[in-house]
């Protein structure tokens, strides 16, 4: 598939990812406190995980060929 | 309703259903109709990645560590976003060399290495077999809890027998019967299965289904939703630790530490490699599996924390375990439908990693293990062997059957101690071994063969010693001392904290160094010593893949023999008759040749029958089959003697080359010599001929002068005209003396001048010249004194030459001792080989600058005011010319102020007579 922008667009999400969800930027999710009766370690790490997809499936099926 | 029996029904039931799925799947492929080839059956087959560990193993690990069971899925996401780059070249890669495994993978990479592709696979079984032992487990344990119904009872954990009575061992052979029916009816060329594709694919939509069942009715029908959970969660104590837990040291390394090893695991676990790789049908579908992969891998997450958290609040503490609440929660509730989808949800989990594995692994065990081995037993002599299809399936199905034996045997062993999540990351540590050598396969072409296999080799013992060993040790196989105490009881070599590192959980320890060892190894070694041949072509090949398009077939150097039938029968052995035709066939259409008959035994058919033996027996084998069975053996002995012919004649022709350039360089040189020489020549010609000419002119000037003087006055008195006349005719004596010398002596020079040769008496000679310039000494006022021996000196000389020598000689005397006691003075001594004539006077001398120039041609020398030039200036060169003819030599010893001594030598008899002999035959010859 080649050296694509696509490709280089997934790279980049990779290491967005590897960041976001990993320590120590995990650590600033932990906490007490509830978001909309979510734990928010849950909550973030779901939500950054589903925006991950959406954002990799972006990439993949739009944008330039 | 949920008695054992129909249980077992619904089991063999839904095995059945796979079973019947892949049945079509395969008929449609043959077909040509595939039913696999879209990109959302490609991706859900690519969820095989979730087994029994997801759909049990998670809520259990979620219970005792929160959302410590998402890394797992989070490094497999991550590694989806690389995959554009890192797999796609992998398929390619895999596609255009024929690769069918792991194993075949890196065997081919680092030189097509039949040791490696061993090595890779016996990683690769025993690193897999704890997690086919965890499937096991899932399966037995769901089945011992679902037959309890209604009462939720945990099985128990001892006493069951080992093989003959143990459930578990049952479960163990019927997967292994599933297993061979699904994937070893036949062999493929290219190793894909696309039935076991539709069946894989099917069965991660029932667990989907399943999970998200148990999920909803827990969250919805148990409680009242996430809300609700949460909120009551936190009543408990200990559950709030389980939402909220901030991080720790041990908790970063872990968490980034599995993230890691999922992302290597999803890679390289042989099932995985399978599905993406070999079971790939078009690179293209692995864009869309980029980010379906991930989604599926996140919404059968979702409801993991509810149930986990349901199951704690719901069973009383320790009670129940938390691996089983996916299938005791619907049972507390006393769901029947829900209970069995849940069980055939697990069920479906577990067979469908036992079955892809397993089929995975015996395809390396026979290919990459076996075979090398078998075809090295000459005695055996498999090359013979009309058909080895039937050989290659048995030793296919062999393995099957003793992988999973090996797995119940390590359930047997180990698998009570350990939840379910932490048996599998154990083998998630095993398979990450290969990463250093694919990865660097793919990317660095400085990864050598020898290179690979210490790496895999040292991460491979690193991860026994301190994951599988501790595994036995903690089930009690191997004393526990071992753990704590280390090996010899050294407590550096303690399996856990090796070297004293004791701020991380198992799994991050074994990472940290079996990673150091592996990559350590692997580039160093690969560094130490330069690529072979091979190796450096295969990984050109390998890390180039990306650059040229898809190869249709790479021409190769190819020296045999070989008929179609040939290929045919050995293609036939392999893949069985009825395929090796299709496949002929197949190429035959492909080059639009009419029938399989008249294709040629080229290169190209040889190398693509390669590749379909390849696909059938690995890479390895085939190559010794190829070679083996189509003479590409060594030349023959003619063609050898040949060869070694035309080399020796090119030999021999550039050694007389270079002979001829020497030769012409000696040649070239000589000219260069010659023509400086003659330059010279020229030169000194110039000279000559722009003297001469000063010296006659100069006399010539005189004579015409006066000559006009007497012309135009004629009236001049008497004496003065006769004074006129007395310089005109000595001018006119001196030009003709001087025109004489200048031709004397360019005959002598060009070897032309008339030599006589008679014997004449020196001492006649002196004395003759003596008597000729008395006349001059007297006027002169010098003596002359003769000292000569008494007895007669004979040569055989020219005499008149010898003569002008001497009155040249005496005249120069007389002329430069001008002084009132002027003595001259002629000796003449007598030695065995030569004579010597000295003529000595005691004249002004000659200065030693002077001594030198004074035989040059034209010099003179002294004052010239006070004694003005009387000569031509020729007469010692004539006589140094005349003396060289007879083989003598003529010099000066003088001082200034005392005098001067001309000496010549002259060479008695033979050298004298031979000299003027040759020049005389010289002369003749040249006048002839």
């Amino acid at each position: 598939m080649g050296n694509s922008v696509k490709g280089q667009r997934l790279v980049a999400l990779f290491l967005l990812g590897g960041l976001l969800l990993n320590y120590p930027l995990l650590d600033l999710a932990a906490g007490d406190t509830l978001l909309a009766g979510f734990p928010v370690l849950y909550a973030y790490l779901f939500f950054v995980w589903g925006l991950l997809i959406v954002l990799m499936m972006l990439v993949v099926e739009r944008g330039p060929d | 309703m949920l008695i054992a029996p129909f249980i077992v029904l619904a089991s063999f039931g839904y095995v059945g259903l796979l079973f019947a799925i892949a049945r079509y799947g395969d008929k449609r492929a043959d077909a040509g109709r595939s039913i696999i080839a879209n990109p959302y059956i490609y991706a859900l087959s690519l969820a095989v990645y979730c087994t029994s560990w997801t759909f049990y193993g998670s809520v259990g690990r979620a219970a005792s560590t929160g959302t410590g069971f998402l890394p797992i899925y989070l490094g497999p996401t991550l590694m989806a976003a690389l995959w554009w780059y890192v797999m796609a070249k992998i398929i390619r890669i895999s596609k255009a060399n024929r690769l069918t495994s792991i194993a075949d993978f890196v065997a081919s990479r680092y030189g097509k290495s039949q040791l490696l592709g061993g090595l890779v696979t016996v990683i690769a079984i025993v690193g897999v077999v704890p997690y086919i032992a965890l499937q096991l487990k899932a399966i037995s344990a769901s089945f011992s809890i679902i037959l309890r119904y209604p009462e939720v009872i945990m099985p128990d954990k001892q006493g069951a027998p080992l093989f003959i009575g143990d459930n578990t061992f049952y479960i163990a052979m019927l997967l292994a019967a599933f297993t061979i029916l699904f994937g070893t009816r036949h062999l493929d060329a290219t190793e894909r299965h696309e039935g076991l594709v539709a069946a894989v694919a099917f069965e991660s939509l029932v667990k989907l289904v399943a999970f998200i069942a148990v999920g909803v009715y827990v969250t919805y029908g148990m409680y009242d939703g996430f809300a609700d959970i949460f909120a009551r969660a936190e009543d408990y104590p200990q559950l709030g630790t389980l939402l909220h837990e901030g991080g720790d040291s041990g908790r970063y390394s872990t968490w980034a530490s599995l993230t890691f090893l999922s992302m290597l695991a999803i890679m390289f676990l042989p099932r995985q490699f399978q599905v993406t790789v070999v079971e790939n049908v078009d690179e293209r579908h692995l864009r869309k599996a980029v980010w379906l992969f991930p989604l599926y891998l996140l919404v059968i997450n979702v409801f993991v924390m509810p149930i986990a958290l349901g199951g704690l609040m719901h069973f009383p503490q320790g009670g129940v375990d938390a691996d089983t609440f996916v299938l005791t929660l619907p049972m507390s509730v006393q769901q029947p439908w829900l209970i069995l989808l849940a069980f055939i949800g697990g069920l479906s989990a577990a067979t469908g990693m036992v079955i892809v594995e397993t089929i995975a692994l015996s395809t390396m065990a026979c290919n990459d293990l076996v075979m090398p081995v078998l075809l090295r037993q000459r005695w055996l002599r498999l090359t013979e062997r009309r058909d080895l299809s039937g050989l290659l399936l048995g030793i296919r199905r062999g393995a099957i059957v003793v992988i999973l034996v090996l797995g119940y045997l390590y359930f047997y062993l180990a698998g009570e101690a350990y939840a379910l999540v932490s048996i599998g990351l154990i083998s998630f540590s095993a398979v990450a071994q290969f990463a250093p050598a694919i990865i660097g396969g793919i990317y660095w072409k400085g990864g050598t063969r020898l290179g690979a296999i210490c790496g895999l080799a040292a991460g491979f013992l690193v991860w026994v010693y301190t994951l599988l060993l501790p595994s036995f040790a903690k089930s009690g196989w191997l004393p526990i001392t071992f753990l704590s105490q280390g090996y010899f009881g050294t407590e550096l070599l303690r399996p856990e904290q090796l070297f004293g590192l004791t701020d991380f959980d198992d799994i991050t320890h074994c990472l940290f160094w079996s990673m150091l060892a592996n990559v350590g190894c692997y580039v160093a070694i690969s560094l130490a010593r330069r690529p072979t041949g091979v190796e450096h072509s295969q990984a050109a090949i390998f890390v180039d893949a990306l650059k040229t398009a898809l190869p249709a077939a790479r021409a190769r150097l190819w020296r045999g023999s070989a008929t179609v039938d040939d290929l045919l029968a050995l293609l036939g052995r392999f893949i069985g008759p009825e395929r090796a035709r299709e496949a002929l066939l197949a190429y035959a259409r492909r080059h639009r040749v009419a029938s399989p008959d008249q294709l040629k035994a080229d290169a190209g058919l040889v190398h693509h029958v390669e590749s379909l033996l390849a696909g059938a027996i690995g890479s390895a084998s085939a190559r010794v089959m190829m070679s083996s069975a189509v003479d590409e053996e060594p030349l023959s002995l003619d063609e050898v003697l040949h060869v070694i012919d035309e080399a020796s004649q090119a030999l021999a022709y550039s050694r007389q080359l270079e002979q001829k350039s020497v030769e012409l360089q000696s040649a070239t040189d000589e000219l260069r010599r010659a023509n400086q020489r003659l330059q010279e020549l020229d030169r000194m010609k110039d000279d000559f001929i722009s003297m001469v000419t000063h010296e006659l002119r100069t006399p010539l000037t005189s004579i015409r002068a006066f000559s006009e003087i007497l012309n135009a006055h004629a009236d001049l008195d008497p004496p003065q005209r006769q004074k006129f006349l007395q310089v005109i005719i000595k001018e006119s004596e001196r030009l003709t003396r001087l025109i004489n010398q200048v031709l004397d002596l360019a005959k002598i020079e060009s070897g032309h001048a008339e030599w006589r040769a008679e014997a004449i008496d020196l001492r006649e000679v002196i004395e003759d010249s003596a008597t000729t310039v008395h006349q001059l000494y007297n006027e002169r006022g010098v003596e002359l004194r003769l000292e000569l021996p008494h007895i007669p000196t004979i040569v055989v000389a020219d005499r008149d030459r010898l003569m002008q020598v001497m009155l040249n000689l005496l005249s120069n005397a007389a002329k430069y001792c001008d002084r009132p006691d002027g003595k001259v003075e002629v000796k003449l001594d007598v030695a065995p080989e030569w004579l010597q004539i000295d003529v000595r006077d005691n004249g002004i001398g000659i200065a030693p600058a002077d001594q030198d120039v004074l035989f040059e041609k034209f010099r003179q020398v002294g004052d010239t005011v006070s004694r003005p030039r009387s000569g031509s200036g020729l007469g010692l060169a004539i006589c140094r010319q005349i003396i060289d003819h007879f083989g003598g030599r003529l010099w000066v010893e003088s001082t200034p102020g005392v005098g001067s001594t001309f000496c010549f030598t002259l060479p008695r008899g033979a050298g004298i007579a031979h000299k003027s002999t040759a020049a005389g035959r010289d002369e003749h010859a040249s006048h002839a």
